[in-house]
């Protein structure tokens, strides 16, 4: 298993933004009806999450031993596609990975995620969402999931979570989810092209990013609990 | 996922505080719950929230070819999608009977009110003409979406501005936003539906209805109106019969909550406006409480990754060498490739076009091709004759199955020689080879 060096204090500050991850804003708990919803903002890239469950799945659906996970994404313009469905299976396979299913048997829970403004780095905002979504829904999780997106541009520079004018000029884009726990590796999408060396970097990259996004969830998930209730 | 069912003294709590001019919220009988309507970064992206109600409106462009009954209209399409997100009891995918009537009283409040001028839409008659889309989609339904979705639809509306337009002769220029200011749609008057629920057979009524009053109704009537006291769309929904007193009276509640509506949308886009004028940052961010205990946010952060691309060497390194990419590789046609064994190709035709096998099989062929030639005289010995009309035949069909496959063999056999004009003659009989044992097999299968 590889193990990533933790952000240091002494934060060089980078020649240029490429080292930079957006602002970072999370909102739990903005929408009445579902059990848990969470708005994630990275930049300008915004994105919608609700949780509905883990309640009545139906039949055709149903797993006996373990709760049916099922993810809708919901595109801001015009009806879901082929695109869509394959970001729902992605994000799906991520969220399986850490819901504790096997506490819910033949029960389903329903993950909605739309889209409030995309500028780049899609993914990573969806997961992020989807993931603070689960936590204020309170469905058992074995750790949490931070992703980050990075770009790597035609002169060989690898850009972190970039925005979509960044993502059109790059050869290639790669996003990488991490669990919280051991900072491995949970899910692993990529477009373009790029060498074997630049896929570790930005691994690697990306791993150190995404300690820092792990640590803002916990930072947001104890300012939750800090009011007794 | 189902719904939660309400309970039978729920249910009766609402219908009685009802009767006793009471809200189970605290509002008066016409009172709107809190309307507040926020723009996102993009031109034509709006999000109202009504009460807990929240309904996201996002307009889009693009040129299409116009109807051939009207060549110098565009269109304008509404769709209101009832998202799994607002409440559990929305599926996804097929739109539910009411969402359909939803979406209709949309189309009918502002596509058939003509509120948006379509004449100004052409680009060229009879070929070009934008199509307007507006996707509204309920995020949280709390009550009364069809207020919050008519409202959402017009502010987009009137907030989108599409690419300008030039046309040159033959050439039509589309204008980056850079290089030419987006045009407004002219948007000729607002409708917005207000929302009646009826209690007690029409006896009671009730303006914005929450959720759980939504459920208690008897039935509702939605009135469309615009600032000019015009009724766009009246529909009336549930089983009960009104008075037209109660009629006439709901227009008049009706006229004084459009003015305010209204006016609080024309605030919305000018404060909008203004802000994009001075080009403060505008969107959805800027209009959300950061002093929520729910809300936490971190400012753009360095990350140290100096170390990365040294690490990323180190793990190579510690990888060892990468196996060499399999040699074996075949290309079985421009512009694809084949590693691995694969299956054994059971189709005729691209055997003969794998050169390799070609070397190989060689020597073999002949004394294969010599056993077909064996098994199967009779079609050797017609070929040269009617190589020529071979496909012709086919197409006119035959009576025998017999007589079908000598005309297959020879169609496909001409087409082989002409797609290998250079193929040795060694070759031909390996050509012919698997093609006439299967006709030797039929041939004697059709003779018992």
């Amino acid at each position: 298993m590889q193990r990533y060096y933790s952000v240091g204090s002494n934060m060089a500050a980078t020649d240029e933004t490429s080292a930079l991850l957006r602002s970072f804003e999370c909102e739990q708990n903005l929408l009445s009806r579902p059990d848990g919803s969470a708005n994630v903002r990275q930049g300008d890239t915004s994105v919608l999450a609700a949780v509905y469950g883990p309640g009545e799945v139906k039949m055709s659906e149903e797993i006996i031993d373990k709760a049916t996970l099922k993810v809708i994404f919901k595109p801001k313009i015009g009806l879901p596609g082929c695109a869509e469905k394959l970001q729902e299976r992605l994000l799906r396979n991520t969220c399986e990975s850490v819901v504790l299913a096997v506490l819910h048997p033949r029960s389903g829970v329903n993950i909605v995620l739309q889209v409030i403004q995309d500028s780049g780095s899609l993914l990573s905002c969806c997961i992020n969402a989807a993931c603070m979504a689960l936590v204020d829904s309170a469905v058992p999780m074995k750790c949490l999931v931070s992703a980050v997106t990075c770009a790597v541009m035609e002169e060989g520079r690898i850009v972190l979570d970039p925005d979509s004018k960044q993502e059109k000029e790059s050869s290639a884009v790669l996003t990488f989810a991490f669990d919280s726990r051991e900072n491995n590796v949970v899910t692993c999408s990529t477009k373009g092209c790029y060498t074997p060396e630049k896929y570790q970097e930005c691994l690697s990259a990306c791993g150190a990013a995404s300690r820092n996004i792990s640590s803002f969830f916990r930072q947001a998930v104890e300012r939750r609990m800090s009011k007794e209730l | 996922m189902k719904e939660v069912p309400m309970s039978t003294c729920e249910r009766e709590f609402i219908l009685k505080a009802i009767r006793d001019r009471k809200r189970i919220d605290g509002r008066q009988t016409y009172d709107y719950r809190r309307l507040k309507v926020s723009f996102g970064m993009e031109r034509g992206c709006c999000i109202v929230d009504l009460g807990d109600t929240k309904v996201l409106a996002q307009v889009s462009g693009k040129i299409e070819e116009p109807k051939k009954n009207r060549p110098t209209e565009g269109s304008i399409i509404i769709n209101l999608e009832l998202s799994p997100m607002a409440s559990p009891a929305f599926e996804p995918g097929r739109p539910t009977e009411s969402g359909i009537e939803m979406n209709r009283i949309l189309e009918r409040n502002i596509r058939d009110s003509r509120a948006v001028d379509t004449e100004s839409l052409c680009i060229v008659a009879g070929e070009k003409v934008w199509s307007i889309r507006a996707d509204v989609h309920v995020l949280n339904d709390e009550g009364n979406i069809m207020d919050a979705a008519s409202i959402a639809a017009i502010t987009a509306l009137s907030h989108f501005r599409r690419p300008d337009v030039s046309v040159m002769g033959e050439e039509v220029t589309v204008h980056s936003p850079e290089d030419r200011d987006p045009v407004p749609l002219s948007v000729h008057h607002m409708p917005v539906c207000v929302t009646f629920a009826f209690f007690d057979q029409g006896e009671f009524l009730l303006v914005d209805p929450n959720r759980s009053e939504e459920r208690v109704m008897d039935g509702r009537m939605v009135v469309g109106m615009n600032m000019h006291r015009e009724i766009c769309t009246l529909m009336m929904s549930g089983g009960m019969l009104l008075v037209k007193e109660q009629v006439l009276r709901c227009s008049q509640i009706a006229t004084v909550k459009v003015a305010e509506i209204i006016e609080l949308i024309q605030r919305a886009l000018d404060k909008d406006a203004q802000a994009r004028q001075a080009g403060e940052k505008c969107g959805f961010a800027e209009s959300v409480p950061t002093n929520k205990i729910t809300t936490n946010r971190k400012e753009a952060t360095a990350i140290d990754t100096t170390a990365a691309a040294q690490q990323a060497s180190q793990v190579i390194q510690e990888a060892g060498p990468v196996d060499k990419p399999m040699s074996n590789m075949l290309v079985q046609a421009p512009g694809t490739v084949q590693i691995g064994e694969g299956l054994v190709n059971t189709w005729d035709v691209d055997d003969e076009d794998m050169e390799s096998e070609e070397k190989e099989g060689r020597e073999k062929s002949v004394t294969n091709g010599r056993e077909a030639v064996a098994t199967s005289k009779p079609t050797e010995r017609k070929r040269p004759v009617k190589a020529g009309e071979g496909t012709v035949s086919h197409a006119e069909g035959s009576d025998s199955e017999e007589e079908e496959t000598v005309m297959l063999f020879q169609g496909d056999d001409e087409t082989k020689s002409t797609e290998e004009p250079d193929s040795t003659a060694l070759m031909q009989p390996s050509n012919s080879d698997k093609p006439a044992k299967k006709k030797g097999k039929k041939k004697k299968a059709a003779q018992k």
